[in-house]
């Protein structure tokens, strides 16, 4: 019997590459689509690497799909963003060997900037969209997608959602099956896309994307479920499992493909059953499809555009009620926060202390947003710190922006920060930077960049030099600090906040949950030293607890030991000891 | 039968994503279609951390819905008072006796509600135990989950051979010993 194993649906879209025979993987990470890298990165028979960003990895993917392999790139919803110009693109100029982008949206946001569905990005793209609606069916309908795209010659998107990503189901493995590398051949109408051969590959793409609509309509992963025809569902992915929770007994058309949609077989659908509804999180993509066919069905007058779907919203939509015996309690709120050690903490301490503004970028930094550090002023898109504040500088003056400064992570500095930067340079600004150094990508889980000197396939590599990168793109004042030294930043921010020159200030100290780091020391606070003032609870470290008597307790097990409670503890209460 | 549905509450790095791996895969050894659904990312930070185990003849959609719950395991007091209402009429409430403060009440905007275990008991069946002190008795603070698996493992229906056989495949080969004593005590606890 074949092996079965319970797998996270990333896990089981990485098995699914990895049966495919893909040989390139390129990503950047991004929740939740990050696992589905680190997964195939431990099939050594698959070359995988994190990008600098999702563009980068696209068309590394797109480079190794026309030299012949099967090739996969993987991001979140808001990497498509970035990754959107040579997608446009590679929609037109097709594959050489089947490529794939794996995307992950995330609607109810767990953590992201915001809602937006891959299948518009899609639909303009004219690029085909399969969406499985578990793990077992995401190890398959990525084999289906290579399959798609080396017969159409169109690169496919596998759309997953949080849930799909991080809940695991019940997969059946198969072995790798690698097809033969294709052969390679110059041809300028294809590859080339320049006016004279884009013609006629915009031409492709229109009869293509007829030649899959029609197919659709017998796809097998299309399937009708005729059961009680007084209710049908028109729905995918997820949200097909929260109709057959909810109404067991309702037919359902199952679409396993949701661009292009299959015309013929949704009308045949729909003359079977009384009442359609279309059941899909986000935007009404389906919906709006079947509408301009002129048949009537519900969908978004019922069920919102927004957050994550239930089967107790469809009971509480169609039939009022909901399994809900009791009511919820009053709690607390107990939002993410930095963690005990975090060296952002650090740094936004001096930040909150100046009362300094901060335009924030893509990482666990937002979490500076939040009381009682107060300190993020925005948070768009990663990059955006750093030219959003450019933009500040440029319409009000240095006056303005001199209890301001940009914040970003290392990676994200990397990913797209870079560019920002080279403009700031370039047109004259004077603003300070601080680059927020924790050697890694912190918030998705600790993966390896350009400046960590290691790979994703755990070689050893060049490691990029943050202050000499900065330097070399003439970045005129370059200051690096180490992040728990809050004498060294207060000053140096100060100074550089008022002064005429563009200063990036590099704030060094490992994240506290990276790997094999040790921490020797404790912080432990003496009650009867302790004056009651709360200093040390301004700066929002989980491991500090205010007892009834105004005195504060420091939970060891918490503890990394930073110090930084004790730096602002102006009577000596708390002690740093070895553990 | 109807599939029997758990859901694991607790403050992110309280180590609940383990223990519903090893529940999960405890029911696939069974024979059963298991699902489970977890939180990653920006949850993890200290926040809130709910996940789904669901496992049947054959299983939908991979969370647990208000209402639906059997059993709900809380690694911390406030966490079940957040939860409780996910409970069936006669579902189960386990909870670790542990108080970890959100920042909401470290900062002094929200006061950590009193009696809330008996609050509970008013209304649901309640197990509990102070899994840190026995983690603690035994020597290792990590092995808090689990006692506490250990204790929920008395109202599911697989054998204690069952539940030791899986945690000696899932800990760290040399935890073994003090994990599997540590499921013990909190089995033994309801006895």
């Amino acid at each position: 019997m074949a092996e079965q194993k319970i797998m996270l649906g990333n896990e089981a879209i990485a098995r699914g590459a990895f049966e495919a025979g893909v040989k390139v993987c390129s990503s950047y990470p991004g929740t939740p689509s990050t696992e589905i890298s680190e997964y195939l990165s431990t099939y050594p028979e698959v070359y995988t690497e994190w990008a600098p960003n999702e563009k980068v990895a696209t068309e590394v993917a797109i480079g190794a799909s026309i030299s012949g392999v099967r090739s996969l790139a993987c991001m979140k919803h808001v990497g498509l963003n970035v990754a959107s110009d040579p997608l446009y693109t590679f929609s037109y100029t097709g594959v050489g060997g089947g490529s794939v982008l794996v995307v992950a949206d995330d609607p109810g946001l767990a953590s992201s900037q915001n809602e937006q569905d891959t299948r518009m990005v899609a639909r303009s793209a004219h690029i085909p969209v399969l969406e499985p609606s578990d793990s077992g069916e995401a190890k398959e309908f990525i084999k289906l997608a290579y399959q798609i795209s080396e017969e159409y010659d169109t690169p496919v998107i596998l759309r997953t959602t949080t849930k799909l990503s991080h809940s695991q189901s019940v997969v059946t493995l198969d072995e790798r099956v690698v097809p033969k590398d294709r052969e390679y051949t110059r041809d300028a109408s294809k590859y080339v896309m320049m006016p004279a051969s884009t013609i006629g590959r915009h031409v492709f793409v229109e009869a293509r994307e007829n030649r899959l609509a029609e197919d659709a309509n017998t796809l097998s992963i299309n399937r009708m479920e005729l059961r009680d025809t007084k209710i049908g569902f028109v729905t995918a992915g997820i949200p097909y499992q929260y109709v057959r929770e909810a109404c067991p007994e309702a037919s359902v058309l199952k679409l396993g493909m949701t661009n292009p949609i299959p015309k013929a077989l949704i009308a045949e659908f729909a003359s079977k059953v009384e009442k359609l509804y279309v059941f899909e999180e986000l935007e009404p993509v389906i919906e709006e499809q079947i509408r301009a066919m002129g048949i009537s069905v519900l969908g978004k007058e019922l069920f919102t555009r927004q957050g994550e779907y239930s089967a107790n919203l469809l009971r509480r939509v169609l039939f009022g009620t909901t399994d809900a015996v009791f009511t919820a309690a009053e709690a607390p709120n107990r939002p993410p926060i930095l963690c005990p050690g975090c060296p952002h903490r650090s740094v936004f301490s001096v930040l909150a202390r100046l009362k300094i503004h901060a335009a924030g970028d893509i990482g666990c930094y937002t979490l500076g947003a939040v009381a009682p550090l107060n300190v993020i002023d925005t948070t768009v898109c990663m990059g955006a710190s750093i030219s959003s504040l450019h933009g500040i500088e440029k319409a009000r003056g240095k006056e303005f922006i001199k209890n301001w400064v940009a914040v970003i992570g290392d990676s994200t500095f990397l990913h797209t920060g870079i560019n920002s930067l080279v403009n700031m340079v370039y047109n004259k600004s004077s603003a300070t930077v601080i680059i927020l150094d924790n050697r890694t990508t912190g918030m998705t889980g600790h993966q390896e960049h350009a400046a960590t000197g290691k790979t994703l396939m755990g070689e050893s590599t060049y490691a990029i030099d943050l202050a000499s990168l900065c330097r070399a793109i003439g970045v005129p004042n370059v200051i690096e600090v180490d992040a728990f030294d809050i004498k060294a930043l207060e000053a140096n921010i100060k100074q550089s906040v008022k002064g005429d020159v563009l200063t990036v200030l590099i704030a060094k100290a490992p994240c506290a949950l990276l790997k094999g780091q040790k921490f020797p020391y404790v912080c432990v606070a003496d009650p009867d030293a302790c004056k009651k003032c709360g200093a040390c609870l301004k700066i929002g470290c989980p491991a500090l607890t205010k007892n009834a008597d105004g005195t504060v307790t420091i939970n060891a097990t918490m503890c990394n030991g930073c110090g930084l409670c004790q730096s602002y503890c102006k009577f000596g209460a708390i002690a740093k000891v070895e553990r | 039968m109807k599939s029997m549905n758990i859901m694991v509450v607790g403050v992110g790095g309280q180590g609940t994503l383990l223990t519903s791996r090893i529940i999960g895969q405890t029911a696939l050894k069974a024979g059963y279609d298991v699902k489970l659904s977890e939180v990653h990312g920006m949850a993890q930070r200290g926040g809130s951390v709910v996940t789904f185990i669901r496992y049947g003849e054959q299983v939908f959609e991979p969370v647990v819905e208000v209402g639906d719950v059997d059993v709900l395991i809380s690694f911390e007091r406030l966490e079940a008072l957040r939860y409780a209402h996910y409970l069936k009429q006669d579902g189960v409430l386990i909870v670790n006796d542990c108080r970890i403060d959100p920042m909401t009440v470290v900062i002094g905007a929200k006061e950590y509600p009193e009696q809330i275990l008996a609050r509970l008991q008013t209304e649901h069946r309640v197990l509990s135990l102070d899994a840190g002190k026995i983690a603690q008795e035994l020597g290792n603070s990590r092995v808090v989950n689990s006692v506490i698996l250990g204790l929920a493992a008395t109202q599911l229906e697989f054998s204690k051979d069952a539940w030791l056989e899986m945690i000696a495949k899932t800990v760290p080969p040399k935890t073994v010993e003090v994990n599997q004593a540590a499921f013990c005590r909190g089995y033994g606890q309801n006895a």
